[in-house]
């Protein structure tokens, strides 16, 4: 009986501990402040530098060949936390743990509009004059000609295809959208932004569709595309998210056409499976990836050290070369060249041509930006079809 | 006594199902010597490259290391409290004993994915900076449950009459926990652990919810298969962890051999 | 043993284990409440806490949880066609390894526990245990490897002279993977249930006039019962909640529920509704565990 009592009690304190420890305020601290251009003034030098560094990067952005000379010289310690996707970082940030992050495009503006990172003097930046004319002020990272961050790297999803598989040779999406066509050996980008891809060659394909930004689509605009994934769920084999992973199934031949990164199509070429590649007639999407600081950061001196340090060429060049990337800064061009022939040829990391032709990844917001108002889909509605798209 | 047709075609069956078990880790020997960067069958060619870059990664052995400690811290406090809670339940009775048994199932029951996602939100509520005290009090709640499995089911087997026996020969309760009971709870103790030291060890969803900065294997594992250039290197590591591992198991399972714990069949 | 002079220490402890010897309920407490306090603490508090997010909202920008009451989520999760289906493709999925895995760890386990010597039941109860010690991460990604078109699967199918099998990323392929991988929580309740009927038994029932299949149907299933019951909570809770496999071997071609769970609180970082659907899970391994309960497996765990 006693016993019976005690217990009870025990149990019902503690349910009542966490009840009413949920009923509380609400958890998180990440800074929704005032929206970043009308700030305060920007520093006009960097000052003295604190000592440590906590980071959010994709992996392969800090290498140790990258960040154990910037400790050395700065004497900056550097923590990094990997994120596996831009939501991840972004919710990561909010946690206000960490002085800078490498946020994609889909991440960027996010971060942006919530106040979370802060506007950078590109005075204190040595080499932001070299990096590429079209990454200086890019409308994911620089709002109304204000810079929220330096960009680092950059890549296509180029078409990449099996040359004894397949033929002809494709010179556009249709053939990975039509529902048959190789079926089981179709791959895809699993993420949500992918229907940006289906949007963006629907806008050749479906001109009445109007489409304009691939990101910025209309009620029946998404659904076509919507529409159009669920077509090509009959030919996927699998939705890939690591590259790795995606080098091993053009390798084994379990897939043989699909968007990828130019890592994967040099790996396979230099490992001698014949594959190639093409950036179709309808464009394609990208990503471009920029080191941006958190408003509230503890370390913001040397968080605007590493920015500094990582647009220098010779870093631009090994993050390139490790990643598999287009560096802003062209100057890293003359490193990669000589340890990879033909790199920035390959990459086309100076070529205005090609990188108009791209569709840089960015958050789709309800705001179209543009005199359709407030009528676009957001990317909460993105995910939830893309559950729906792939269960088909 | 089974008629021996029957026993024959258990043996073959039996031994079926250990090459299914272990087939797949054959090739992961393999897979660690292949010189492709790519993992591709057959291996064409073989090299120590990974073996070589294994051993001299820091990166990877701080990981292993990290996840030493995690398991044993997890193991020694799921030793503690699981044991514990295995005498109450053996050897009392009381009410909602039966809600109990059921609550300290959950923990090993629901996926890993809700007990990883709820022990994030309350880091996260409680302002806590995840670390690898978070990822071992995060393991050690279903380690609890695997040791407390290990010893209960040993203590409904022994009657409680040894304990009086020795209470009614003079010794008092310390006495006879360290000459009766715990003698009797040894190998079963020993199953728990090691079964829960595996468990956390090789624990990735709980962890990767719970960790900070710091790796523990699993994680540095998911992460370097990421990097293509040195993905492969993952197999070397998991094959010399299988091969470490072999050791104290045996060991343990001649302990309990000794000790009757799987002897025995009357 | 007990010496009328006792010293200090000795007496204090021997009074210590007196008192709690007639108080026999601050034992249990004394027991029972660490155990139960970091349960509850650690485990139960944050899973109420997750629950009951799944009533809460999410404000759009900020991504703050707000705590005011709504049944949204749940009517989204309740209501949604997709989410249905993703349940039915998972339960079928986790039902289906359940079944394989017995089918195969039945016959082991009995051989381990009643016909194998001393000698090679040692070495198969270690055989058993030691793939639990390779990584999980490590066997998914050996699997992808297996089952790929140019895999090792196909590689033997083709010495064999029998044709390719195109299982890449299908539902075989994930079927294939999850058998293989929980098979040894599987056979470790089993051949502990076995191991534990006594030989007595066994000749009692062939006493009786019990043939073997008889006392195989009569005194032996229902005695290993208890123990399928509790490795099927591994298998079916397991298999219910994966999502790195379905990603690794399956392709992430469809979801399973964990998959979903993975991507709303993840991509979408929306935990409410991550919340919700965790709900899902949760309600059928309860069901499960009821069940179960039943056939006893909680004594057979």
């Amino acid at each position: 009986m006693r016993v019976r009592l005690v217990l009870a009690a025990v149990l019902v304190s503690a349910m009542a501990v966490a009840a009413g420890c949920g009923s509380s305020s609400s958890s998180g601290n990440g800074g929704s402040g005032s929206n970043g251009s009308s700030g305060p003034s920007l520093p006009q030098s960097i000052g003295p530098l604190e000592g440590s560094l906590n980071l959010i990067a994709w992996q392969g952005y800090t290498e140790d060949n990258v960040v154990k000379p910037f400790e050395k010289q700065t004497g900056c310690q550097v923590n990094v936390k990997y994120g596996q996707t831009s939501d991840e970082m972004y919710k990561l940030m909010q946690s206000g743990n960490y002085d800078g992050v490498s946020a994609s495009g889909d991440a960027s503006n996010r971060l942006i509009a919530s106040g979370l990172v802060s506007p950078i003097n590109t005075n204190l930046i040595s080499d932001f004059g070299d990096i590429s004319p079209q990454l200086q002020s890019p409308p994911h990272n620089t709002i109304n000609g204000v810079h929220y961050g330096v960009s680092y790297q950059w890549g296509a999803n180029i078409l990449m295809y099996n040359k004894t598989v397949v033929s002809p040779a494709p010179d556009s999406w249709g053939v990975i959208f039509d529902g048959t066509s190789y079926k089981g050996k179709v791959d895809a980008y699993d993420s949500p932004i992918y229907i940006a891809d289906a949007a963006l060659y629907l806008k050749s394909a479906q001109p009445d569709l109007k489409i304009t930004d691939p990101y910025e689509l209309t009620q029946p605009q998404f659904d076509a595309a919507v529409n159009l994934l669920k077509k090509q769920h009959q030919q996927i084999g699998n939705y890939w998210s690591s590259f790795t992973a995606q080098i091993q199934d053009f390798t084994q031949g379990s897939i043989v056409i699909g968007p990828t990164w130019p890592y994967q199509l040099n790996t396979l070429k230099a490992a001698k499976v014949p594959v190639e590649a093409v950036l179709p007639k309808e464009g394609a999407t990208g990503w471009a990836d920029t080191w941006m600081e958190y408003s509230k950061a503890a370390h913001p001196n040397c968080m605007l050290k590493w920015m500094d340090y990582a647009t220098t060429p010779e870093v631009q060049a090994k993050t390139a070369y490790t990643f598999g990337s287009a560096p802003a800064n062209p100057k890293a061009c003359a490193i990669l060249d000589k340890q990879v022939k033909n790199y920035c040829a390959d990459y086309h990391v100076t070529d205005p041509n090609y990188f108009d032709h791209i569709s840089f990844w960015k958050t789709p917001l309800s705001e179209c930006g543009d005199s359709r108002g407030n009528t676009c889909v957001p990317y909460t509605e993105w995910f939830q079809a893309w559950t729906d798209i792939k269960n088909s | 006594m089974e008629p021996r047709p029957v026993r024959i075609g258990l043996r073959i069956f039996s031994f079926g199902v250990m090459a299914f078990l272990y087939i797949p880790l054959a090739v992961i020997v393999m897979a660690s010597f292949n010189a492709s960067r790519i993992p591709t069958w057959p291996i064409k060619n073989y090299t120590l490259h990974w073996w070589s870059l294994a051993m001299h990664d820091q990166h990877a052995r701080t990981a292993l290391e990290n996840s030493f400690k995690v398991g044993l811290a997890a193991t020694a406090v799921a030793l503690l409290l699981g044991s514990a809670a295995a005498f109450a339940l053996s050897r009392y009775r009381f009410f909602g004993k039966n809600s109990l048994s059921l609550l300290l199932v959950l923990p090993i029951a629901l996926p890993g994915i809700v007990t990883g996602l709820s022990l994030l939100s309350a880091i996260e509520y409680l302002s806590l900076t995840p670390s690898l005290v978070t990822v071992a009090i995060g393991h050690s709640t279903f380690c609890i449950v695997v040791v407390f499995n290990n010893a209960v089911a040993r203590l409904r087997r022994s009657s409680s009459s040894f304990e009086e026996a020795s209470m009614d020969l003079g010794a008092d309760g310390w006495q006879t926990f360290r000459f009766i009971t715990l003698p009797n709870l040894a190998t079963a103790l020993v199953a728990g652990g090691l079964l829960a030291f595996a468990l956390s060890f090789d624990e990735i969803v709980v962890t990767n919810f719970t960790a900070g900065a710091q790796q523990t294997l699993p994680l540095w594992i998911y992460n370097q298969f990421r990097l293509p250039n040195t993905a492969q290197e993952v197999n070397a590591v998991a094959v010399f962890v299988i091969a470490l591992t072999a050791i104290p198991v045996y060991l343990a399972q001649r302990l309990m051999r000794e000790s009757g714990g799987i002897g025995g069949r009357g | 043993m007990a010496t009328p002079t006792a010293s200090a220490p000795f007496g204090a402890r021997r009074r210590l284990s007196a008192f709690f010897y007639r108080h026999r309920w601050l034992k249990l407490l004394a027991l029972l409440i660490p155990p139960l306090g970091w349960i509850v603490v650690v485990y139960l508090a944050a899973l109420v806490v997750l629950l009951a997010t799944a009533f809460w909202q999410q404000d759009e920008l900020s991504g703050q949880i707000i705590h005011t009451f709504t049944w949204d989520n749940v009517k989204t999760v309740k209501d949604d066609p997709t989410l249905h289906a993703v349940t039915r493709q998972t339960v079928q999925m986790a039902v289906l390894v359940t079944i394989t895995d017995i089918l195969l760890a039945l016959p082991l386990a009995y051989y381990m526990a009643r016909v194998a010597s001393r000698g090679v039941r040692a070495l198969l109860f270690v055989g058993v245990l030691m793939p639990l010690w390779s990584s999980y991460l490590i066997k998914a990604y050996t699997w992808r490897l297996m089952t790929g078109d140019a895999g090792t699967i196909n590689w033997a199918l083709d010495k064999i002279g029998l044709g390719p099998l195109h299982i890449a990323f299908t539902t075989t392929a994930m079927w294939l993977a999850f058998t293989y991988i929980w098979l040894p929580y599987m056979v470790l309740p089993i051949y502990a249930a076995l191991e534990r009927i006594p030989g007595s038994l066994i000749e009692a029932s062939s006493d009786l006039g019990g043939r073997s299949w008889r006392t195989l149907r009569s005194v032996i299933m229902p005695l290993a019962l208890p123990g399928i019951a509790a490795g099927s909570i591994f298998t079916f809770s397991l298999t219910l909640g994966d999502y790195i496999m379905v990603d690794l071997v399956g392709g992430n071609k469809t979801d399973f529920l964990g998959s979903v769970i993975f991507r709303y609180q993840g991509i979408a970082n929306d935990l409410p509704l991550a919340a919700a659907i965790a709900l899902v899970p949760v309600i059928v391994i309860t069901i499960y565990l009821l069940l179960v309960r039943q056939l006893g497996a909680f004594e057979a765990l």
